[in-house]
């Protein structure tokens, strides 16, 4: 029960505040008629408000709005003009609403009111003779006009007779709401103000400008704190070191203070979803479970008002459209229930937030088709446009692919709101779509106005603050030994860690600054973007600092590789590096293809991704090795193979290491090997196989969980990795065919699949 | 009516804004400097804890560089965006001066100083070149 009188209580502040704003948009339209943008907001807010008094089975109110709804959505199209007449129409909807809501307030439901008359009048103007009819008192003032117009109205006979019969019911509804209206709305206001603080007093409305001046207040605070902490060591005095402690003590404190002042764990807004998933699954008949991970990620709390709304409109979004009836999935091969997953994470100095539903997809013919038949674009634009580009056609407003206008979505109002609410903090909105599997829609938000933890690293002289978040480890990188861990891989950097290749950006090269002269230690700082892992090579690692983020002016803002600019303790200015950004400039993330293959792995938790090496046997074969199985990869003259008891071999770390030459094993053709040879090292314990490639290509990541069937000898499948197709490599059978004691312990089974692979 | 003018030298010209625009007047601060960003931004300061970018208004008006040893100093302005620091050679004084005195950016002034220059104005003794902030520290046009 508490839970449905908080979520009435929201509706009604929320309410209170876009009704306060739809009067000004409302009046403001009438300066500029023509603004979509105004008009966009108004319809936006009137179905909010229709949404939710839906789901709280607030009829009246749904009826009142959905009528206004229709009207709305028409002018926004175009099909009606915008004129004084439906101006008050609209105006005295709010009217309507602000009473509707006052009585919920007081009373805890709609009572009885009547407003067929209004919805009447509504819908009157929302008939298209009704434009014929009423643009003839445009002049005038509507208001005194009541009479003469529906006079006016009796005499154009061309128009039809039904239409003229509403409008007499139209004048009614005029002349009684004109009398009845001002003063119930006066009447209401106050009972209004008076509800309002009752709800208001159980929550603290802070302007958030005031947040921010404090928590500047406090950055400032700190600053001086670590200046007086310095100064009093240098002093050696006992009570000013003391008083110097307690002031770091305290200052410390009340940062984190204010800072938790503007923190909420994103459950706050989650955890309306449960019901809203419930209530709407029933009225469209849908099954669908809602799971949620990462309920405790942290947000500032301006960023979480301004997702709440996108969020929703998404959850509704994926159960209306997305997720099919049970009939239609159990059909499909899917189970009756369709799954919901909410995500929430800090990735790369953002927060990720992913709506994934188990669905029927997009399809992106449909979405083509129907931006064209609405004419949102032409045959050239698509003709232009990638797939991805097309699925973000969804976001344009008036884009909805449901036939019919339900009651829940389906207006294409959604999505736009989702984008635009998003991208005015600064975020965006990634979808990605697999026919049949589902749909992600992954929603990044770049943090601000929070404190946050770094590492201080210095790179071409200069500072430069690491989220914590997105560092994994530091690996220090000495002159000698340590250098020749960095190889290359078809001109790309890696660096051995652990016997995995990490790729590499050089942190100097990839900002554009002058490369390092000497060489002398460098240090790698292990990233994480996207899901995927990277090496930043800087040259100095200096501390851990907890820093304030300050916004770039936007002379700034376009240089995507900051994330915002800091003060650092001895009040210099540093810059924050973004881990996705500086990852994705220098290109060291996968394809474009291989991180909708990493979203399509949201939507469906079964497919695995696997980093892959990429080689080339043969002429031109692609072969993959999974890159679990490499263990190091060597560039070996020619001539220092030897043979050995009819095998191939090389000396290798002083051991004895045998070679396959992989494209005469696989079949893929011999290539006269040149004076070096690419060998894959393959190691179980101190046992070693040499793997001979003609060619290392790249690593990437891919979904190889599906594979076709390939009747070729070491090849267990092949599947498309960026939009190749590539074998994958039977490894066992490769190194047993090298080595046929490689697996001591299965060394029975491994020559029993030797015999019938090979 | 006459207007008052904040003025500083560049390069051996003397420069002048609104006085309304100006926030405030620092001598030279560290600037920490920003890769891949256009030519013109001189860097970050730390304003009293605030992270205000700072234009190089001689790499801007494509004027010589001043040198390694140079230290500009700074005119904080107020913008639309908060505020912004210009960098220049020397403080000069507040004048006054006289709108009858005013006129469009002269004929011989060239590069791309010259649409950074709303008009000049002739002093006694010197002219001053009346600068258009909003379009000096709309850096985005120049990489």
């Amino acid at each position: 029960m508490e839970e449905i009188d908080e979520i009435v209580g929201e509706f009604l502040v929320e309410s209170h505040e876009n009704l306060d704003q739809l009067d000004r948009d409302l009046v403001a339209l009438e300066q500029e008629p023509g603004s979509r943008e105004l008009l966009s907001s108004i319809f936006r807010t009137v179905h909010t408000i229709k949404g939710t008094s839906g789901f709280l089975a607030f009829t009246h109110l749904e009826a009142v709005t959905h009528a206004g709804e229709n009207l709305l959505s028409r002018i926004r199209d175009g099909k009606l003009a915008l004129n004084p007449a439906r101006t008050s129409v609209l105006l005295e909807l709010v009217d309507a609403i602000r009473s509707l809501l006052t009585t919920i307030e007081a009373s805890g439901g709609e009572g009885t009111p009547d407003h067929t008359a209004l919805v009447a009048k509504i819908n009157v103007l929302n008939a298209d003779e009704a434009d014929v009819l009423l643009d003839v008192s445009d002049s005038a003032e509507p208001a005194q006009v009541v009479e003469p117009e529906v006079k006016t109205a009796a005499k154009v006979k061309k128009a039809p007779k039904v239409a003229s019969d509403e409008v007499a019911v139209l004048s009614a509804a005029v002349a009684e709401t004109e009398t009845a209206l001002p003063a119930r709305s006066e009447e209401g206001a106050e009972v209004q103000t008076e509800q309002r603080r009752s709800i208001a007093d159980s929550t603290l409305r802070v302007d958030v400008d005031l947040l921010d001046s404090l928590m500047r207040l406090v950055g400032e605070l700190v600053l001086t704190r670590n200046q007086v902490v310095s100064y009093a060591g240098i002093h050696g005095d006992a009570n000013l070191t003391r008083t110097s402690q307690r002031l770091n003590l305290i200052a410390s404190e009340l940062q984190e203070g204010v800072m938790k002042t503007r923190m909420q764990p994103i459950d706050n807004v989650w955890s309306k979803l449960p019901r809203v998933v419930r209530d709407l699954g029933l009225a469209c008949g849908r099954q669908a479970r809602l799971v949620m991970e990462g309920r405790d990620t942290e947000l500032d709390k301006t960023i979480l008002e301004a997702i709440k709304d996108p969020l929703t409109h998404l959850v509704r979004n994926s159960i209306d459209h997305g997720i099919e009836d049970p009939a239609e999935r159990v059909a499909s091969g899917k189970p009756a229930e369709g799954t919901l997953t909410l995500r929430a994470f800090h990735e790369g100095g953002q927060v990720t937030i992913e709506v994934a539903d188990d669905g029927a997809g997009i399809d992106p013919e449909a979405i083509a088709s129907k931006a064209l038949e609405r004419g949102l674009i032409t045959k050239s634009d698509l003709a232009r446009m990638s797939p991805r580009e097309v699925l973000d056609l969804i976001f344009i407003a008036g884009f909805s692919t449901r036939e019919q206008v339900s009651n829940v979505s389906g207006r294409g109002v959604g999505m736009d709101v989702v984008k635009t609410n998003i991208e005015n903090i600064g975020g965006t909105v990634d979808i990605a779509s697999v026919l049949g599997r589902g749909t992600t829609f992954k929603i990044k938000i770049p943090l601000t106005l929070a404190i946050i933890p770094t590492v201080a690293i210095e790179c071409g002289g200069s500072r430069y603050a690491l989220p914590q978040v997105s560092l994994d480890e530091l690996v220090s990188v000495n002159g000698g030994e340590g250098q020749q861990r960095i190889e290359e891989i078809s001109g790309a950097p890696v660096y051995r860690l652990r016997d995995k290749l990490l790729p590499l950006v050089y942190c100097r090269k990839v900002l554009g600054l002058e490369p390092s002269e000497d060489d002398g230690p460098q240090y790698i700082a292990v990233l994480r973007a996207d899901g995927q892992k990277y090496g930043l090579v800087v040259d100095q690692v200096l501390n851990t600092e907890e820093i304030v983020v300050k916004p770039l002016s936007v002379q700034l803002k376009k240089i995507s590789v900051y994330a915002g600019a800091t003060i650092l303790g001895d009040g210099r200015v540093a810059l924050i590096l973004d881990a996705l950004a500086l990852a994705q400039t220098a290109g060291v993330l996968g394809s474009d293809r291989g991180k909708i293959m990493e979203l399509e792995e949201t939507v469906s938790e079964t497919i695995p991704l696997e980093t892959l090496l990429i080689v080339r046997l043969g002429e031109n074969g692609r072969t993959a090795i999974p890159l679990s199985a490499v263990t190091r990869l060597e560039d070996l003259p020619a001539n220092s193979v030897e043979n050995s008891g009819g095998r191939q071999v090389v000396q290798y770390r002083g051991q004895i290491m045998p070679l396959v030459w992989l494209s005469a094993f696989t079949g893929a053709g011999y290539v006269e090997p040149g004076e070096r040879i690419q060998v894959v090292v393959h190691s179980n314990g101190e046992r070693s196989v040499g793997l001979v490639v003609d060619e290392i290509l790249d690593i990437t990541d891919a979904d190889i969980s599906s594979l076709d069937e390939v009747h070729a000898p070491g090849v267990i499948g092949s599947a498309i990795v960026d939009g190749r197709i590539t074998d994958l490599l039977d490894v066992s059978s490769a190194v047993v065919a090298a080595d046929p004691a490689f697996y001591r312990e299965a060394l029975a089974i491994e020559q029993a699949q030797l015999a019938v692979g090979v | 009516m006459s207007k008052q003018f904040a003025t500083f030298e560049l390069a051996g010209h003397l420069f002048g804004v609104d006085v309304d625009r100006v926030q405030e007047v620092i001598r030279n601060q560290t600037t920490t400097r920003v890769p891949l960003a256009p030519s013109a931004i001189g860097g970050l300061i730390n304003l009293r804890g605030q992270v205000v970018t700072a234009v190089d208004l001689r790499e801007r008006l494509g004027l010589p560089d001043a040198g390694p040893d140079h230290l500009p100093m700074n005119v904080v302005v107020r913008t639309a965006d908060g505020p912004v620091s210009l960098l220049v050679d020397v403080i000069g004084e507040v004048i006054e001066a006289d709108d009858e005195l005013f006129e469009s950016p002269p004929e011989t002034l060239s590069g791309p100083g010259r649409e950074l220059v709303l008009g000049v104005h002739k002093l006694r003794d010197r002219l001053v070149l009346v600068l258009d902030v909003d379009r000096a520290i709309d850096v985005s046009a120049v990489v």
